[in-house]
């Protein structure tokens, strides 16, 4: 597909570079020619220098025959006006990152307007991600597959658990068919279990469950799971709002750290539930005055990586609370897996990892039949959801007689809005949803689980 | 300067002079003094007399009386709502504290209509009054007066008895309307704008009728334990005289200086709290009341977290920060106002009670006090100073203070 991506910042070239790796033509728009420098030499991707809300701009970068028109400036408006120019002129799918909540309050009509095909709201997205994460305190991450049907969460198993040192098939009967253990990540080793793999203490596992068996799960493994009641926010940025807002909405009781006056009227005016402290968030008398020991949650919200970074190790040490840490660039990789700073959400990464799924998406009406593709474990898995079109070598079998290739496992099959953990003796069917956890990056066909 | 403010008040006084001149030359009150403190009464829409018997005036000054009260109290209505928003500016930022909600020039873009809306309001309120009052059988004269005197929650009856010989239909008609008065006009502007939603969320009209309620109730048992009687009577009673007192209006229907001990310490709480802002009651009004207790809650927040940031709010707007001191200032002026009167009439030797109740009655617009300026008493014991004192806190109470109090500041006064 051509794709024409206008703004070359932190998502533009994220997005850029994911978009070309999996073969598509991208045309990249930004005003600045250092970052099109770094985009054009980096990636395999053309140029143009120039305001991707301007006809001629568009054009020159071949507007009439895209696919898509992605619009990641820093500016709403230009990213609006680009997709409306791109949808006139062109007939291409157009998506737009609209931040400012005025703007993001109407996107329905906006959308309907202006003929957009998505709309994204980084902030928004990943408030909601985090207040997934603070339904249930357990899990370090939580993705949601089949329209939220069914997650995926991971989280850690303790000391002591009742499936201690079990092979998944002694459990499987105590699982019901309601929960499927799909990866297991002991150190640095990634395992796609079999009915041979043993659940050990220390292990991080990544299961399969319905949001309302999710409690049930923590039951059976014998985890005590905990109700998060109070929450502290370090930094009253735009994310903290709308997590607020969404926390408050379940009764949860929330605390905002905001150094700057002005800002922390804003949101006292916006949050009436809220509490608003004005200080400085990186100050120990500050966290333990507000009572950072004793919460149940702590999320490193503010506009500095380094300082998400050292604000929640510092709860680490002090409290209990679950840890969530804003990180916008995470440039060291591996590393921020190794300390002890709770899960870890990246608005940039949200933003691109939501366009992507959508040209994927587009990409399946068009020949491959992946409807969403999840990354995990620094990309070392994939979690893959397919829609089955047509009867063909995987269809009408039973899994048990199927010959999979290793570290494939069909996780979940969602027939007719109804999930199914699948056990050998079920079969995939003509019309079904089928998730798919692999180790083998890059499936484009659910022929290829075969080996 | 603000001329506009200084002439307003000039404006009031000398409408008090010429409008106590029928008492006087008609020589009904012999008295001048006398004859000016019950037009500033009137005008004030206080309801306090200096008349030991009511019955002895003649029909034209009885109208007068009440006339007057609905004359003050669409004056206070255009005041409050219509000419203060528009002057706007920072002199006249204390009486914004009137209105933090939707203030009525916000809805129509021009003052004169505004005003012409809040007329129409104001007179079809009266006549609804006066014709459910005419159903009850209502000598015609009595009707006309009374609904006069309801209109401005002014509170002058025609009869030694005020409200205490008409019918318990009568009564009620009287006790529903007087409530209706004291609403925030903006209450029934909004209802006019088809905006039901927002009028009905008005913090301060929810809090108005809660706190209606919850006295009337109290008062009521607490008349049966002590007193005994029919509860649903004393529920009636206990009604007219809480809205007659919230709404400053000052009518009664039986001598609330013979109540219970909680029954009146309650009555007098409520003369403070007054009614609605943005209505023709007086008082502190129940808007500034929230306000306080909005602003203790976030002191005391503010103690146990004192880095914490908290905007208040009302009707879901942001309460400015000038709001809230002007409120706070209003009531440091309110009690010292109070107390240098209360001082001040002690002169007359009269008792603790008689003398405090006297000035929270004037001051704040009602009428009766208790003791011996209670419903059954007058003021016409005072001394011509005191009857001059009471009167300038019938005029303060009525115009927020600070208008009357620039009077006295010299560079009011100097040309430049």
């Amino acid at each position: 597909m051509k794709i024409i991506i206008a703004g070359c910042g932190n998502v533009g070239y994220a997005l850029a570079e994911q978009l070309s790796e999996e073969k598509h033509d991208i045309c990249v728009i930004d005003t600045r020619p250092d970052e099109l420098d770094a985009a054009t030499t980096g990636l395999d991707v053309i140029g143009i220098n120039g305001t991707c809300s301007s006809y001629r701009v568009q054009e020159e970068a071949g507007v009439e025959d895209a696919d898509i028109l992605i619009a990641v400036t820093d500016m709403d408006e230009v990213n609006l006006l680009a997709c409306l120019i791109a949808k006139k002129t062109g007939n291409c799918q157009t998506i737009a990152r609209v931040r400012n909540p005025e703007y993001y309050d109407e996107i329905g009509f906006l959308k309907s307007k202006l003929g957009l095909s998505m709309v994204i709201n980084p902030e928004l997205a990943a408030a909601s991600e985090i207040a997934r994460l603070i339904q249930v305190p357990l899990a370090m991450e939580i993705d949601t597959f089949a329209r939220g049907r069914v997650n995926l969460i991971k989280f850690e198993l303790p000391e002591d658990f009742r499936w201690k040192d079990k092979t998944i098939r002694e459990i499987s009967s105590d699982f019901d068919g309601n929960f499927l253990a799909c990866i297991i990540q002991r150190g640095n080793e990634i395992i796609i279990p079999d009915g041979r793999s043993v659940l050990r203490s220390g292990d991080k596992i990544s299961v399969m469950v319905a949001p309302r068996y999710t409690n049930i799960l923590f039951d059976k493994l014998g985890i005590p799971h905990r109700v998060i009641r109070n929450v502290m926010i370090a930094g009253g940025s735009r994310i903290s709002y709308y997590l607020a807002k969404s926390l408050i909405r379940s009764r949860i009781r929330v605390k905002i750290i905001e150094k700057d006056h002005t800002r922390c009227e804003e949101l006292s005016e916006q949050l009436p539930e809220a509490m608003i402290i004005e200080a400085d968030a990186s100050n120990e008398v500050v966290l333990n005055e507000e009572g950072l020991p004793g919460m149940d949650a702590f999320i490193a919200l503010t506009d500095r990586d380094e300082e998400n970074i050292m604000l929640s190790l510092y709860a680490n040490k002090v409290s209990n609370a679950k840890q969530i840490t804003k990180i916008n660039k995470n440039r060291l990789g591996g590393i921020i897996n190794e300390i002890p700073i709770g899960s870890i959400v990246s608005p940039k990464n949200l933003t691109a990892e939501y366009i992507i799924r959508y040209v994927r998406s587009l990409k399946n009406s068009m020949g491959s039949n992946v409807e969403a593709v999840y990354r995990m474990m620094d990309n070392r898995v994939e979690a893959l959801e397919f829609y089955i079109r047509n009867d063909s070598a995987v269809t009408n079998v039973r899994l048990m007689d199927l010959k999979l290739r290793d570290d494939v496992l069909v996780c979940t099959i969602v027939r007719a809005g109804n999930q199914i953990i699948p056990s050998g003796s079920d079969m995939i069917l003509k019309g079904d949803s089928v998730i798919i956890v692999t180790t083998h990056v890059g499936l484009n066909d659910i022929r290829e689980i075969l080996a | 300067m603000n001329y506009e403010i200084i002439i307003y008040i000039l404006g009031w006084i000398v409408m008090s002079l010429i409008g106590a001149l029928p008492f006087y030359l008609s020589g009904e009150i012999p008295i001048f003094v006398d004859a000016w403190f019950e037009i500033v009464s009137g005008f004030t829409t206080t309801g306090a007399s200096i008349l030991q018997d009511v019955e002895a005036l003649s029909k034209c000054m009885l109208f007068w009386r009440s006339f007057s009260h609905w004359l003050g109290g669409m004056g206070v209505l255009v005041f409050v709502l219509a000419i203060l928003p528009m002057a706007g500016g920072e002199s006249v930022y204390f009486m914004k504290a009137e209105s933090p909600g939707p203030s009525v020039s916000k809805l129509v873009p021009k003052l004169k209509n505004s005003a012409m809306v809040l007329y129409a309001i104001y007179i079809g309120l009266l006549v609804l009054e006066f014709i459910f009052l005419l159903i009850g059988r209502m000598p015609l004269f009595d009707a006309i007066c009374m609904s006069l005197g309801t209109a401005g929650t002014g509170g002058f009856g025609i009869v030694n008895s005020s409200a205490g010989d008409y019918t318990t239909y009568q009564q009620l008609v009287l006790t529903i309307f007087m409530m209706l008065f004291g609403v925030n006009f903006s209450f029934y502007f909004l209802m006019l704008m088809r905006k039901p939603k927002e009028a009905l969320g008005i913090e301060e009209v929810r809090w108005y009728f809660a706190i209606f309620a919850v006295s009337a109730v109290v008062i009521a048992w607490n008349l049966t334990t002590v007193m005994g009687g029919r509860p649903l009577m004393n529920l009636h009673h206990a009604a007219f005289q809480v809205a007659t007192v919230m709404t400053t209006t000052g009518f009664s229907t039986t001598d609330f200086d013979l109540w219970p001990e909680l029954s009146k310490s309650l009555l007098v709480v409520l003369m403070f709290i007054g009614a609605c802002a943005g209505s023709t009651g007086g008082g502190m009004k129940v808007s500034r009341i929230l306000i306080y207790f909005k602003t203790i809650k976030k002191e005391l927040a503010f103690l146990v977290h004192p880095r914490s940031v908290k905007i208040l709010k009302m009707d879901g707007k942001k309460i400015e920060h000038t709001v809230l001191r002007s409120a706070n200032v209003f009531f440091c002026t309110y009690m010292s106002i109070l107390l240098l009167s209360v001082i001040l009439i002690s002169v007359d030797q009269f008792d603790f009670t008689t003398n405090f109740t006297a000035v929270v009655a004037t001051l704040n617009n009602i009428g009766p006090g208790l003791s011996v300026v209670g419903p059954a008493g007058n003021y016409s014991g005072f001394s011509a100073f005191s009857k001059l004192i009471l009167s300038f806190d019938m005029l303060a109470g009525r115009l927020e203070l600070f208008p009357m109090l620039i009077l006295f500041l010299p560079s009011s006064w100097r040309r430049n």
